[in-house]
């Protein structure tokens, strides 16, 4: 088993500020607007560098999407930023026609997505973002998996012309990818560790646990590849596609939904291509509730005991 | 040299540098008008009544007012830029536009066709020239404008930014988002127009959500407000809008409250607020043409 080490627990919004800090410095174009959650976003070094080119719009999340849209008229390239629910539901209709219908460049990054916002509870939780954000034309949908990937991700969609989501968290997880060994490209998976019975495929703060269910697996004598999908949309089909042609099965993991999340992407692709048993590690069409992370995590089936159960299924399945 | 080309090439010089005269610009409002109702009776749909209200402040602001270029680039730097949110009158926006040089008038005949770049709403979408933002679903357009002054603002560019809202519209609470943000933020590169004909789809403004005093209550959220009580007189709209212009760059945004009747220039589409929506059958054409005869050819 391929072995990561953890550099040390770090938030993935702090993976942004740092990104967007560095986008700062590099390119004159990019401006950032917030609705009234600098801190929570780790925003504070881009506005400190370029107060000029930030926008406060207070708790007005419509009307943030819609300046963020005018401003790429004048060739700005803007990073919105707000809590992952009101980056999404709150202003659904705004990115609809403003941004994404108008094909326009703007990059929504929202921190505090899923579960893990943990004791501000279900209004907060939003588990259906990555299914609004993948049902719009055009849009990209990126939900990376640590600090280090969250900071890439960060830098790298500057370059790509159009709508973004860009999803990330609250809480401190493992940061252990790095740009030599698990470089960051949009639409292109990460072969994590390779295996020969199971694929487990996750996103977001759920590729650590997958890591940590395939050790878990590898002492039962199971061994499990396991990817990482950074870009639920465009989604890296070969990638998923070469693995099952080897396991025969797959476990989809992500800190959402069932229903519009990552899973239901992959479903799509073996259904069309190559249909063989799958396994969803996701939330089951609920609301949340107050707790640790830890605590939900657990409760709603999301964590690496989850992951360590469906693949024992899955296999049974085969 | 025939009538419409003739026609097309007088205006498209309109927009460089030829000043029109007020004559003339009564001749292409009519000329409008005939468009806006032929290409709603064509595909027996569109919103005529708000667009004829609107026909003057149309040809008012891109035969007269703005300084823009009809060769169309998107990102409008260094010309003003017009952003319509109240997507739904899109008839005149594509008339004006077509007859400013944006496109050719003959394309106003697909209007609301399969295949056609003038959508039922405008858009980006199909790469219409003179189309910066998708509008339709209501409230949008003026945090676009502001976002688009801003942009002006970061470029050093000392244009101006003009959009136009319904009345009604104004019951979508992301304008007052963008009202309180653009006098919080001195947005002052901005005039937004309010077109007040005090009717929507299910009745009047009064009657379906009663706005209260919109001047009182733009005053209060930190704009300059103008009041223009004839919002179909283009020298009036002319007027009004220099003035905005001159008040531009004092630290606050620019609100033109301007009054138009609904169906202005079809006596039977005035004064009632049947018309939103609806497109004249033949006969009704016939009658509504009949009161606008043919000024610069019709395409």
């Amino acid at each position: 088993m391929k072995t990561y080490i953890n550099q040390g627990n770090q938030d993935t919004r702090s993976g942004f500020g740092v990104g967007l800090a560095e986008l700062g410095r590099t390119n004159p174009n990019v401006v950032a607007l917030c609705a009234d959650l600098v801190g929570s976003l780790k925003m504070d070094e881009f506005i400190a560098e370029n107060p000029e080119r930030f926008f406060q719009v207070g708790i007005a999340e419509a009307n943030m999407m819609g300046i963020a849209a005018g401003l790429t008229i004048g060739g700005k390239i803007p990073f919105t930023g707000t809590f992952a629910n009101f980056s999404t539901g709150r202003v659904y209709d705004q990115i609809r026609q403003s941004i994404a219908y108008s094909g326009k460049n703007v990059k929504i990054c929202a921190s505090h997505a899923g579960i893990t916002l943990g004791e501000d509870g279900a209004t907060h939780q939003i588990l259906e973002d990555i299914g609004l954000m993948k049902m719009l034309p055009g849009m990209t949908v990126i939900n990376p998996c640590d600090f280090n990937q969250t900071k890439a991700a960060t830098i790298a969609i500057v370059k790509h012309q159009g709508p973004v989501y860009l999803r990330f968290g609250r809480p401190k997880v493992a940061n252990f990818t790095t740009e030599e060994e698990t470089p960051f490209e949009i639409g292109k998976g990460i072969l994590l560790n390779p295996g020969t019975d199971v694929t487990i495929v996750a996103t977001g703060h759920l590729v650590w646990e997958a890591l940590q269910a395939a050790e878990t697996l590898e002492k039962v004598g199971v061994s499990a590849e396991v990817i990482n999908i950074h870009t639920i949309k465009p989604l890296d089909e070969t990638i998923i596609l070469n693995s099952v042609q080897k396991t025969g099965c797959i476990v989809t993991a992500e800190e959402h939904n069932f229903l519009g999340g990552l899973g239901e992407s992959v479903a799509r692709t073996l259904t069309a291509a190559q249909p063989v048993p799958q396994e969803f590690v996701a939330t089951q069409d609920t609301f949340g509730e107050s707790g640790t992370p830890a605590q939900l995590m657990a409760k709603y089936g999301i964590d690496q005991n989850a992951i360590v159960e469906k693949v024992k299924k899955v296999i049974e399945r085969k | 040299m025939p009538l419409l080309k003739q026609a097309l090439l007088l205006f498209q010089s309109f927009s460089s540098n030829f000043m029109p005269n007020t004559q003339q610009l009564e001749a292409l409002v009519q000329q409008v008008r005939r468009d806006i109702l032929r290409m709603v009776h064509k595909v027996n749909s569109g919103h005529p009544g708000g667009s004829l209200g609107c026909a003057e402040f149309f040809v008012a602001l891109y035969q007269e007012v703005m300084t823009h270029d009809f060769s169309f680039q998107m990102d409008g730097k260094n010309e003003d830029l017009f952003f319509l949110s109240n997507g739904h009158i899109s008839p005149v926006f594509y008339s004006v536009l077509a007859r400013s040089g944006y496109f050719p008038v003959e394309e106003l005949d697909t209007f609301r066709l399969l295949d056609s770049r003038l959508q039922g709403h405008p858009t980006t979408h199909e790469g219409l020239p003179g189309i910066r933002i998708a509008s339709g679903s209501l409230g949008q357009g003026l945090s676009v404008a502001v976002g688009a002054a801003l942009a002006k603002k970061l470029n050093h560019d000392p244009q101006t930014v003009y959009t136009l809202m319904g009345d009604g519209e104004l019951q979508e609470g992301q304008n007052w988002e963008a009202f309180m943000y653009a006098a919080a933020n001195k947005v002052d590169n901005l005039i937004a127009t309010v077109d007040l004909n005090g009717k929507q789809i299910d009745g009047s403004t009064d009657e379906v959500l009663n706005l209260g005093s919109v001047a009182q209550k733009l005053d209060a959220f930190g704009w300059t407000v103008l009041e223009l009580k004839d919002g179909n007189n283009i020298t009036a709209i002319i007027d009004t809008l220099a003035k905005a212009k001159s008040l531009t760059g004092n630290g606050k945004p620019i609100a033109i409250l301007m009054q138009t009747e609904m169906g202005n220039g079809v006596d039977f589409m005035m004064h009632t607020h049947a018309w939103h929506g609806k497109a004249p059958n033949d006969e009704q054409l016939e009658a509504a043409l009949a009161q606008n005869p043919e000024t610069l050819g019709d395409y």
